[in-house]
């Protein structure tokens, strides 16, 4: 039996501690807002955090996420977080929407570390979280637009 | 509203008393009886049963008494912005209250939910769901608003024409009277449907033209939003599929004991596309495929690779094709000319990719077949899984669920992985849900790509520099043939969508020839983003400015004065020109390259700046004009260029599936690779305003890049690429 934390629940999960942890959150816990979709940690769409820290799920074995506090797409609350979030709302960067739990817990946790992002640190932060509906450009601009919120800076 | 109890709508057969609840699949509270009347309600064309509560005059809306407005879409929701697109239009003429509007998708019902430009076949694609919708949708808000109206004037004692509507609320101003939707939504049911609707005038407009919220985002930024990889029902289990090594192998010997001693594994099955592992769970199932062993038949297998099948179609353009368009004699006056311009272009296979890759869950019970997919083409899957199962196409009910992604690859109709799943569900214990799941190599190996092309070009320039013949002759596999859409597609041998682009070239010359081969092979091929234009827009886009170079002359010039007579070409053409500040000095290494591509009846121009640096081409900015009629919405429409423009990126740039002896060489998204944000230009788009009909903006952003980035290339570095994706050195 593995003891996990997901979003401040606990979860005792009958598991081979090889599993990929986004199979875990997926299949056995039933939270699918963390999609798969590459499997190789090629394509970010799986991006959860371990105490706090991005990782991808599908290459994540459960057993690395025993101790530690698991937060998926639907447990993010952290103030970057809302204020990604609500950025995405206001420049409409969702298209299919598959890969955008992925983009959305990888750009709330840049701006966890760094409030004031240069494009440079958003292509760097966010190389690795492909979006067929090639919705980059706003995701570029929602970011800046979210450092703004935080920032406490009026749009 | 004493006998509610809460039921799906449309799908209250399945749903009921399950804790699921899908995406699209809103569950309302109606009275018992009333939804059991709905079930057989008519569409559009007939009136609905009177319902107590409840307004519901046709197969596109209702109203509950809480006022809250469902608009049902007929299209699939794959990023495109159709949901909000669709109710837009029933939400502008109902003239509702935006923040009270809702979506869901529609049932599979040929009869009243068909694409009306594919006469009554239910579908989304070509980039036509608001083309088709654009009255139908509106007349369908038409007809409620006026049946609300109805219900105020005999409530209130008035006269309707006293009446208005604004925002949700229904007012008589002479009598102080107000109302909102819900509260008259029962009375409005009890109004004769009207036969006739007058829309308004477009000045008049309160949300088209606007920039209004998208209805699909707010559960696609919180993770609660459910596309068909995410469905769970009660005792699913779930399937992975080992598919032959070449295409054409097939099974000799599966030896099942290693993948049925992984825990949780139940079944290994053989069906026709390969060997199904089936487990309790994916990671289960994908394990215990890991584990199993099959020897293949190889001795059919198809055994080509990429640069043989090129070579091959470099013999066929040797000889005429069957003519697609024919003017003056091109021959004639080719044979004539000591000073023929001639350039080779090619594209290679390409695979979709959408970020979902493929799935599909089914389930089979003696009452029928259910279905839950990013459906994309309703009525032939139907037909296809009720062909399979020996079921009348009604009894297979479809759900349709957001797609995540798709790009013409959900909409194959072979039906190839809905078919797979069905073949592996109907082994199963009748009424055992099942999820059958490609994995992305899965995804990448299983075919369906956007065909291998070549085009050879040929043309003559008369003393001006103008072009006086243009002969195209185009090589690749046809996509429609012996699929239905073949007897309307296909014409005389010619597949429409093999030369889409090319034959309908715009250019004002002389003598024109465009003539096509269609090889088979037996690599199954399907429609990728814009389809022909996607190779068609590249040969000719380039080889325009090859003749441009030839007569020394200004790309853009040269294509105004050969567009002289197509307004609408000209149009989105001078405007990309002047917000890019075409022909401003670009400095070392750089270029600027522009190129013009009508598809889907609407008309898109782009210009392109490159920067060339150690043979790496990165492309700076890109300035997108288009005119798609009336912009409905217009952010959608932007989006559509950016995320189309984004998407035609990557295989400008870097996608590409080779086969080497019969095997696809690529996999996975290290080797297919996919535009990066590091890699997205700056963009910019702009709308040509038009009162035109409304025209397709889906696809048409995505063929323009190729074309004006390999221009851009030539113009910084002297370089002519001819071949996607585009390297040099």
């Amino acid at each position: 039996m593995l003891n996990l934390s997901i979003n401040g629940k606990r979860h005792a999960l009958d598991l081979d501690p090889q599993t990929p942890l986004l199979w875990a959150i997926r299949d056995r816990v039933g939270l699918t807002g963390t999609k798969y979709s590459c499997g190789i940690a090629q394509c970010g769409s799986c991006t959860v955090y371990l105490d706090g820290a991005p990782v991808r799920a599908c290459i994540t074995p459960v057993s690395d996420a025993v101790g530690k506090e698991v937060t998926t797409i639907e447990g993010l609350s952290s103030p970057a977080g809302q204020a990604v979030q609500a950025a995405w709302r206001e420049l409409e960067v969702v298209q299919c929407g598959y890969c955008q739990s992925g983009q959305i817990m990888s750009a709330a946790s840049l701006l966890q570390r760094n409030r004031k992002p240069t494009d440079a640190d958003i292509d760097q932060a966010m190389q690795g979280n492909l979006c067929r509906c090639a919705t980059y450009a706003r995701i570029r601009q929602a970011i800046k637009v979210a450092a703004d919120k935080l920032n406490g800076v009026q749009s | 509203m004493k006998t509610d109890r809460i039921v799906n709508l449309s799908r209250r057969r399945f749903i009921a008393g399950s804790a699921v609840s899908l995406a699209g699949l809103t569950l309302g509270i109606i009275p018992t009886v009333a939804a059991e009347q709905r079930e057989a309600g008519p569409g559009i064309a007939g009136q609905a049963p009177e319902i107590a509560g409840d307004f519901s005059p046709n197969a596109f809306l209702r109203i509950d008494g809480n006022g809250i407005v469902t608009v049902i879409s007929k299209h699939l929701e794959m990023g495109q912005g159709t949901y909000t697109g669709m109710a837009t239009l029933v939400a502008e003429e109902l003239d509702a209250d935006w923040e009270r509007v809702r979506v869901e998708g529609a049932p599979a019902d040929a009869g009243r939910y068909n694409n009306l430009f594919w006469g009554k076949a239910q579908g989304t694609g070509g980039s036509t769901a608001i083309a088709n919708s654009w009255k139908q949708m509106r007349k369908a808000g038409a007809a409620a608003r006026q049946m609300l109206v109805q219900a105020a004037a005999k409530q209130w004692q008035v006269e309707a024409g006293e009446i208005t509507v604004k925002s949700g609320v229904i007012r008589h101003a002479p009598s102080g009277r107000q109302s909102a939707f819900g509260e008259l939504a029962e009375l409005a049911a009890e109004q004769p449907v009207p036969e006739s609707v007058t829309l308004k005038d477009p000045k008049s407009f309160s949300l088209i033209g606007q920039r209004i919220p998208r209805k699909d985002s707010p559960e696609k930024i919180n993770g609660q939003a459910i596309f068909t990889q995410d469905v769970k029902l009660p005792g699913m289990l779930t399937a992975v599929v080992l598919h032959p090594p070449r295409l054409g192998a097939t099974v000799s010997k599966i030896d099942s004991k290693g993948a049925l001693a992984v825990k949780g594994v139940r079944e290994v099955i053989q069906i026709p596309s390969g060997v199904a592992v089936v487990a309790d769970d994916f990671w289960q199932a994908k394990l215990g495929r890991d584990a199993l062993s099959v020897s293949w038949d190889e001795s059919k297998a198809f055994r080509k690779s990429s640069a043989q099948i090129l070579d091959d179609y470099r013999q066929l353009a040797e000889k005429p094709g069957l003519v697609a368009r024919t003017e003056g004699s091109a021959a004639t006056a080719m044979a004539s000319t000591a000073d023929a311009v001639e350039a080779e272009y090619s594209v290679p296979f390409l695979s979709h990719s959408a970020m979902e890759p493929m799935n599909c869950v089914v389930r089979i019970d003696e009452a029928g077949c259910e279905v839950w997919n990013g459906e994309q083409m309703q009525t032939s899957d139907q037909q296809q899984i009720a062909g399979l199962l020996g079921l009348e196409p009604h009894q297979v009910h479809i759900n349709m669920l957001y797609a995540g992604g798709s790009f013409g690859r959900r909409a194959n109709p072979a039906a190839d992985y809905l078919l797979e799943t069905v073949h592996i569900a109907k082994a199963l214990k009748p009424g055992t849900p099942l999820k059958m799941v490609w994995t992305r190599e899965d995804d990448t190996h299983a075919g369906y790509y956007r065909p291998l092309y070549l085009h050879r070009m040929r043309a003559a320039l008369n003393d001006q520099g103008e072009p006086h013949v243009w002969d195209q002759r185009i090589v690749g596999q046809s996509i429609l043939k012996g699929t239905p859409f073949e007897s309307v597609m296909v014409k005389d041998g010619v597949d429409m969508t093999s030369v889409e682009g090319a034959a309908n070239l715009p250019y004002e010359i002389k003598h024109i020839q465009v003539d096509l081969h269609s090889p088979e092979l037996p690599v199954p091929v399907l429609w990728w983003r814009s389809v022909g234009s996607t190779h068609t827009a590249f040969a000719v886009e380039c080889f325009i400015d090859e003749l441009a170079v030839k007569a020394g002359q200004d790309p853009l010039d040269y294509r105004r004065k050969l567009l002289r007579n197509h307004p609408r070409h000209l149009g989105v053409l001078n405007l990309a020109a002047e917000k890019a500040g075409w022909g401003e000095p670009m400095g070392r290494n750089r270029g600027q390259g522009i190129a013009v591509h009508e598809s889907f009846n609407s008309y898109v121009a782009q210009v392109a700046e490159v920067s060339v640096r150690r043979s790496v081409i990165s492309v700076d900015r890109v300035v997108i004009a288009v005119d798609c009629g009336v912009a409905v919405n217009p952010d959608v429409i932007v989006a559509q260029m950016e995320g189309g423009m984004g998407f035609g990126l990557s295989a400008t740039l870097f996608s590409e599936l080779t086969f080497r002896e019969g095997r696809i060489e690529q996999s996975n998204f290290t080797d297919y690779r996919i535009l990066r944000i590091d890699q997205m230009p700056e963009v910019e788009v702009h709308i040509v305003a038009s009162a035109e009909a409304p025209t397709g903006v889906g696809e048409p952003a995505t063929p323009v890049i190729a074309p004006a980035v390999a221009n851009a290339v030539y113009a910084a570095t002297g370089k002519r690429l001819r071949q996607l994706p585009l390297r040099l050195g």
